[in-house]
């Protein structure tokens, strides 16, 4: 690790800015007479919100800033105190908490209340009960959009069909209705294009992980990649420009020879190239980082950084398509995938990306990721013969980040992938 | 046959883990048998191949989790490790398939893992639409039963075809009808239908054929009328949270010993989430199958409601059937229950009336804190009203 002090590039400062003036935006909302609608990432429909002119809000992006800036664990405690259980989603309390003191967001203004509940049912069955809860909270429409699940390892004409027809007769109807303005389609064909030039840089940054030593951390680092397209920006040309810079600042690093930029500076000397699997934990985000570099840990593919689009295998939103196409990025979604599926995503990355081992972060909050994760470890071992290691903590509640039991976990881990490499 | 002879019959079905009764059914027809998982799925399709479908609700208390719990972390509910528990130790080998139905995150997964682990076995995971208009989640749903039909039609060597289709649907009408003059009885004299005896009957259903089943069921309706059970001064109270993993029949008996007649619940759901007859008349009985999902399906919590306030329909139930307070038995760690519990708590609260709450798991062996838990509530409301 050098010893330099936090580098500041100008990706940085572009989704700073980004962020910030979005929240300035939502504060304003009603002010200027902007709808706003709550939606989930995963399948979200972002081009198509703001082809009405309407304003995203995405309730999991505000728990997971709430559990980075140390404010989750009371508004899940909040939530708690309203009868939610502590056995479920800390996600789902840590929004319910928030709304219970006042819903203001990340950066200290407060947010609009939702003029529509846009749930997107894909990969993740508590986003059903999410909404519903918030129906009960806010009383304003909610537009279903179900996205079957890929069950058989495959997309087929007839979910996509069922996809669209949603949206042509009831999802854009209803959005229609809520913003005042006719469907648009050749708008939302341009946002599409703008999202479809934004991915391939996105996937141009993911690519060069490859490289040895690798200049991005595609998990710690790659959360902040992910921000822009996975929450609001996607098919804003904000985002397009973000991309574009965020790659020329990338592959400037690998045509230096760099390593990943960390809090404590740039990672020197790569010792363990790994792959995750699973969400990281928010509430204890830098301890949590530096424990692996400051081992010379760097990950080099992750599935987090897939929730929200899944672009490595060569989908981009197709403008000419444009209902279709928003229907095919929902079911490809990650956590859309089945189990084998998801098993030989994560075996293609350890081949392709050079990895020395996976590892598994397995949060509570998420039985969508977590469910058979103990089975993927076993499969992927016997498939690549790699160190598989397992840890385990949650999203936002910090009562379930233990950093003693994980740092111990993990220089087993790093142990385990040395002995490997003697074999 | 006498109650304690049904009962005795249904308990020895129950404690079956084995599924011995399936296996003697192979043998004796020559046929398959295709297993599911809690909450419904369509039944209809699997008599229609010839095959008999076997609804699989984990190990209860009688399995020891050895293997199970190497594939679960700490913070998965029980059903799936039982089930998993139950099939490496070869118990669920004279299942020819398993179908997995859209109920949460973790009975989707173990389709996956299921397809993993038991290659040579066919598996589905039921996709059930989450959108009830006819022409687009109909439509879905639709094209889902056709290749439903096709795949157990191939699985059993027997086309399901339409004659098929409309005998299995009438067989299973007879049953709905059946099981709803069940907990007709049970609603208006709990004392001659104890709920721990209900269940055994429901979970019966989860292996008979339906006729048979049918045919049981009919046989404790009239030994439970000519029965000469005397009333207790218990309350009467409904259960609910319970639609996937099932509490032991230790843990119903207890809450019934603690001074509740239970006069609905959500346990055994599958047989009864068809709500009333399947028409099917002279159109087509997979539209007809279909139809009824959409239109006639029990609101649980894995189905989404668009319009009405959550909680109406067991609000609705509560004064229906006079209970006079609700049971949240929740499993642990199961999202669809208690992510579901404060939209029906609310509810009830609104409409004053009383609730209790407790979380159990498939195979908790110690009922005395539910016990007095429970024993407390409805003591409590014998006495002021309220809980």
């Amino acid at each position: 690790m050098s010893k330099q002090t936090a580098q500041k590039e100008r990706s940085m400062e572009l989704q700073k800015e980004m962020i910030s003036a979005h929240f300035k935006r939502l504060a304003r909302a009603r002010e200027e007479g902007k709808k706003v609608v709550y939606t989930f990432v995963p399948g979200n429909l972002n081009e198509l919100v703001w082809s009405f002119d309407m304003l995203p809000v995405h309730p999991e992006i505000n728990a997971l800033q709430s559990g980075m800036r140390k404010l989750s664990g009371a508004y899940v405690q909040e939530a708690e105190k309203f009868g939610h259980s502590e056995d479920v989603c800390t996600y789902v309390k840590c929004d319910i908490g928030m709304l219970k003191r006042g819903n203001v967001g990340p950066t200290g203004e407060k947010l609009p209340e939702p003029d529509l509940l846009l749930l997107s049912y894909t990969g993740c069955f508590t986003f059903m009960k999410w909404f519903e809860l918030l129906r009960a909270e806010y009383d304003c429409p909610v537009a279903m959009l179900h996205v079957p699940y890929q069950a058989g390892g495959r997309m087929t004409p007839e979910m996509v069909g069922y996809v669209v027809k949603q949206l042509r007769e009831e999802v854009i109807p209803l959005m229609e209705r809520i913003s005042g303005r006719p469907y648009d389609e050749a708008g939302l064909s341009e946002r599409l294009a703008s999202s479809a030039r934004a991915e391939e840089n996105l996937v141009a940054v993911w690519e060069t992980a490859k490289h040895r030593p690798s200049p991005i951390d595609a998990y710690f680092g790659g959360v902040y990649y992910i921000g822009p397209i996975f929450s609001a920006f996607r098919g804003l040309e904000s985002c397009e420009t973000y991309y574009e810079t965020l790659r020329g600042e990338v592959e400037e690093r690998m045509r230096k020879g760099e390593g990943p930029i960390t809090p404590e500076g740039t990672v020197e000397h790569e010792r363990y190239r790994l792959v995750v699997e699973g969400p990281p934990n928010w509430t204890s985000f830098r301890e949590f980082w530096k424990m692996f570099y400051d081992e010379g840990a760097v990950v080099v593919n992750s599935t987090y950084t897939k929730v929200g689009g899944l672009y490595d295998d060569g989908f981009r939103h197709d403008p000419a398509r444009p209902l279709e196409t928003l229907a095919e990025y929902c079911l490809g979604c990650y956590t859309n995938l089945n189990l084998p599926s998801r098993v030989a995503y994560l075996e293609r990355a350890i081949q392709d990306y050079g990895a020395d081992g996976f590892l598994i972060n397995s949060v509570k909050s998420c039985n969508s990721f977590s469910a058979g994760q103990l089975l993927m470890l076993r499969e992927l071992e016997k498939r690549t013969g790699k160190a598989g290691g397992f840890i385990e903590s949650d999203l936002v509640d910090p009562r379930y980040f233990s950093a003693a039991n994980i740092k111990n976990r993990l220089e087993s881990y790093f142990q385990m992938i040395e002995a490997k490499r003697q074999e | 046959m006498s109650v304690e002879a049904i009962v005795a019959r249904c308990e020895a079905l129950y404690n079956d883990l084995d599924l011995g009764f399936v296996q003697d059914w192979k043998r004796e027809h020559g046929a398959k048998a295709v297993g599911f998982m809690p909450i419904y799925v369509p039944r209809e399709l699997v008599d229609a191949a010839g095959m008999l479908p076997v609804g699989i609700m984990g190990g209860g208390d009688a399995v020891e989790i050895i293997r199970g719990d190497a594939y679960y972390q700490s913070y998965i509910c029980h059903i799936p490790r039982s089930t998993i528990e139950l099939a490496l130790a070869g118990r669920l080998d004279c299942l020819d398939g398993m179908l997995f139905p859209a109920i949460c995150d973790v009975i989707r997964n173990l389709s996956g893992m299921w397809q993993m682990m038991f290659p040579g076995k066919y598996v589905r995971y039921m996709d059930f639409p989450q959108n009830f208009a006819p022409g687009i989640g109909g439509e879905f749903y639709a094209t889902e039963l056709r290749a439903l039909r096709e795949e157990l039609g191939a699985l059993s060597g027997r086309a399901a075809t339409d004659e098929a289709l409309a005998d299995a649907i009438a067989l299973h009408n007879a049953n709905r009808r059946a099981i709803a003059a069940l907990y007709a009885l049970r609603a208006v004299s709990p004392h001659l239908v104890p709920t721990s005896e209900l269940y055994l009957v429901m979970r019966a259903s989860n292996v008979l054929p339906v006729d048979a089943h049918t045919r049981l069921v009919d046989e404790y309706v009239a030994a439970a009328r000519a029965s000469n059970r005397l009333a207790l001064d218990n309350i009467r109270v409904i259960v609910t949270g319970v639609f996937c993993e099932q509490p032991s029949l230790g843990l119903i008996r207890a809450l019934e010993q603690s001074g509740c007649y239970i006069v609905d619940e959500d346990w055994v759901l599958g047989a009864r989430y068809i709500q009333g007859d399947i028409e099917v008349g002279d159109g087509d009985p997979l539209r007809a199958l279909c139809d009824a999902y959409l239109l006639q399906g029990l609101p649980t919590s894995s189905r989404y409601i668009a319009e009405d306030r959550k909680g109406r329909d067991l609000v609705e139930r509560v004064r229906a059937l006079g209970a006079e307070g609700v049971i949240f038995a929740s499993p642990s760690f199961c999202d669809p229950a208690l992510l579901e519990a404060p939209m029906l708590q609310s509810a009830l609260t609104d409409e004053d009336i009383p609730y209790t709450s407790f979380k159990f798991s498939e195979n908790s062996g110690q009922y005395q804190a539910i016990k007095e838990q429970t024993g407390t509530f409805s003591d409590s409301i014998k006495l002021w009203g309220t809980a």
